[in-house]
């Protein structure tokens, strides 16, 4: 019988440039939050699942390195990568597992020290995302390069401006500031962001995503173990998945992310959220703001907005606090950071903690409904994860 | 990041990057660029090699400041995606300003220079486009 799952702990490092520990140090500040928050027993858990990217860490395949910093030696685990949404990949996995039964406490640890490599290699290695081989060898696509291309695509069609981008990474920027675990807890002004260099036409530096350092963890539990150990377990209420062609060349449109409207559309189906008007049914959102066009275009896959109109939200204000739906309250990948492995668990952190009502002041949302959405996506629309978490047990499991 | 060009690899991918050569599938005529030996949508594995025209449309564009180490020296790269018939193509833009790239312009295949392994390793050629040439009045 499919069961339940819930998260009944969590855990947040501080992100930026962590030269201060190593990767097992790194992991063990969320792992130890997340298990204290639960209120387990070390020994209690199943299973660990570790999210991270690597490559560019002095420990590429870190999972029992940090296991083992944290005591949980002997618990079964892996690493489970699927680009920048292997946070996301991770919580599934460990749903999976406990809504099937084979296990009834898990771990979801992601963690990645991108700071050990220098910029070049790590936004070479994230490019990779795509078909590497073929686009970037012989056609020198990069990885701003690639939703550069979504970009330019989006403006000439629909006649959004880099001012609109812009504003995005100033929304992002203001929350950071709220939130002290974020790598840039600082504001910006559009004049800042339009007058940084650019990496990548129409993109500049503040378009941009950081190269961060962090970790996140969450304790998942059957129902039953949650109904022992908490009195405000936070469900999952649906996942949708999806992925995209390899090669960006094979894309049909370059002004969305079809993988991230089919994702999204299996989560609504199996949540019983109506897609014509979502934001009725969801209080806050975390999205995938790892350049800003990204998140323009994901208020369209998601709903939120209809197809070429994404950037009118942001132009109106409407995904800060108070508008249609707040999206990116943490500062978002822009401005908390993205530290590839732990973004998907840092997204799932900071909803859980939105819906209970425990973020810092001036960046909790409203919480009417009690549920939240995150949005993460891998490459360049390659990978897609859309989860649903909710106050409310969902109906079925 | 040195590159590492694979001999082996770059005699594999010589005919679409010489020559935009593609893979028609002859089930339901889908074209694959690079070209494929099966078709990965209807499975068929009856599939002829074409030739993608040479002459296509700018469908989008980027300037690329920030390019990998070992491409430091052709900063900023021109990057387009190109609509050549039914297919795409992702490649570099050459002999063109940046200030002339527009959606929807008319671009050409020309063969270049497009990787060279440091000293001793082997120099890749393959397809880049330029802005169409008006009569052949364009200099250079």
């Amino acid at each position: 019988m499919a069961r339940r799952v819930a998260i009944i702990g969590t855990g947040h490092s501080k992100f930026g440039v962590r030269n201060d520990v190593n990767i097992a140090e790194l992991a063990y500040e969320s792992i130890r939050q997340a298990i204290d928050e639960a209120g387990i027993e070390p020994g209690e858990i199943d299973f660990a699942f570790v999210s991270n990217v690597g490559g560019w860490s002095s420990e590429p395949l870190p999972a029992v390195v940090a296991l083992e910093y944290a005591g949980l030696t002997g618990v079964g685990t892996m690493r489970v990568e699927a680009a920048c949404s292997s946070g996301s990949a991770a919580i599934k996995a460990g749903y999976d597992a406990i809504k099937s039964g084979e296990a009834d406490i898990v771990l979801v640890l992601g963690v990645e020290k991108m700071n050990e490599s220098p910029t070049p290699t790590v936004v070479e290695f994230i490019g990779r995302a795509g078909n590497y081989f073929w686009e970037f060898q012989n056609f020198g696509l990069t990885f701003p390069g690639y939703y550069a291309l979504y970009a330019t695509a989006y403006m000439a069609k629909y006649g959004a401006t880099e001012e609109d981008l812009c504003k995005v990474a100033v929304k992002n920027h203001y929350y950071a500031s709220l939130n002290p675990k974020a790598q840039f807890p600082r504001k910006i002004t559009v004049e800042h962001c339009m007058q940084s260099r650019y990496i990548a036409w129409p993109l500049k530096l503040f378009d941009c995503s950081p190269i961060t350092d962090g970790s996140a963890a969450v304790i998942l539990a059957s129902e039953e173990v949650a109904k022992k150990v908490t009195d405000s377990p936070v469900w999952i209420k649906a996942i949708g998945t999806a992925s995209g062609t390899s090669n960006l060349s094979r894309r049909t449109d370059f002004t969305h992310l079809e993988a991230a409207r089919k994702a999204a559309a299996m989560a609504y189906k199996k949540a019983g959220i109506d897609p014509e008007n979502p934001v009725k049914y969801i209080d806050v959102a975390e999205v995938h703001d790892c350049f800003t066009i990204a998140e323009i275009m994901a208020y369209e896959d998601l709903g939120f907005a209809k197809p070429g109109e994404g950037y009118k939200l942001i132009r109106e204000e409407q995904t800060y606090i108070g508008g249609l739906i707040p999206v990116n309250l943490s500062g978002g990948l822009k401005a908390k950071g993205h530290p590839l492995g732990a973004t998907g668990i840092s997204m799932a952190v900071d909803l859980s903690r939105q819906l209970l009502g425990r973020v810092e002041k001036g960046r909790q949302a409203p919480i009417k409904n009690g549920v939240a959405l995150a949005h993460n996506i891998g490459g360049t629309g390659h990978y897609a994860y859309v989860t649903i978490y909710s106050l409310d047990k969902p109906r079925e499991a | 990041m040195s590159m590492d060009l694979s001999v082996p690899e770059t005699w594999r991918v010589k005919g679409p990057l010489y020559r935009l050569e593609a893979a028609r599938c002859k089930t339901c005529g889908r074209i694959h660029y690079p070209p494929m030996p099966a078709c990965p949508y209807c499975g068929s594995r009856d599939l002829e090699r074409v030739t993608l025209p040479s002459e296509g449309v700018l469908e989008s564009y980027s300037v690329v400041y920030a390019v990998p180490e070992g491409s430091r020296h052709k900063a900023p790269v021109l990057l387009g995606l190109v609509r050549l018939g039914r297919v795409r193509v992702v490649a570099e833009i050459t002999d063109a300003d940046p200030s002339e790239l527009r959606t929807g312009m008319e671009v050409e295949a020309v063969l270049r220079r497009i990787r060279s392994d440091r000293e001793a390793g082997i120099i890749r050629y393959g397809v880049m486009f330029r802005p169409k040439l008006k009569g052949g009045s364009r200099g250079g």
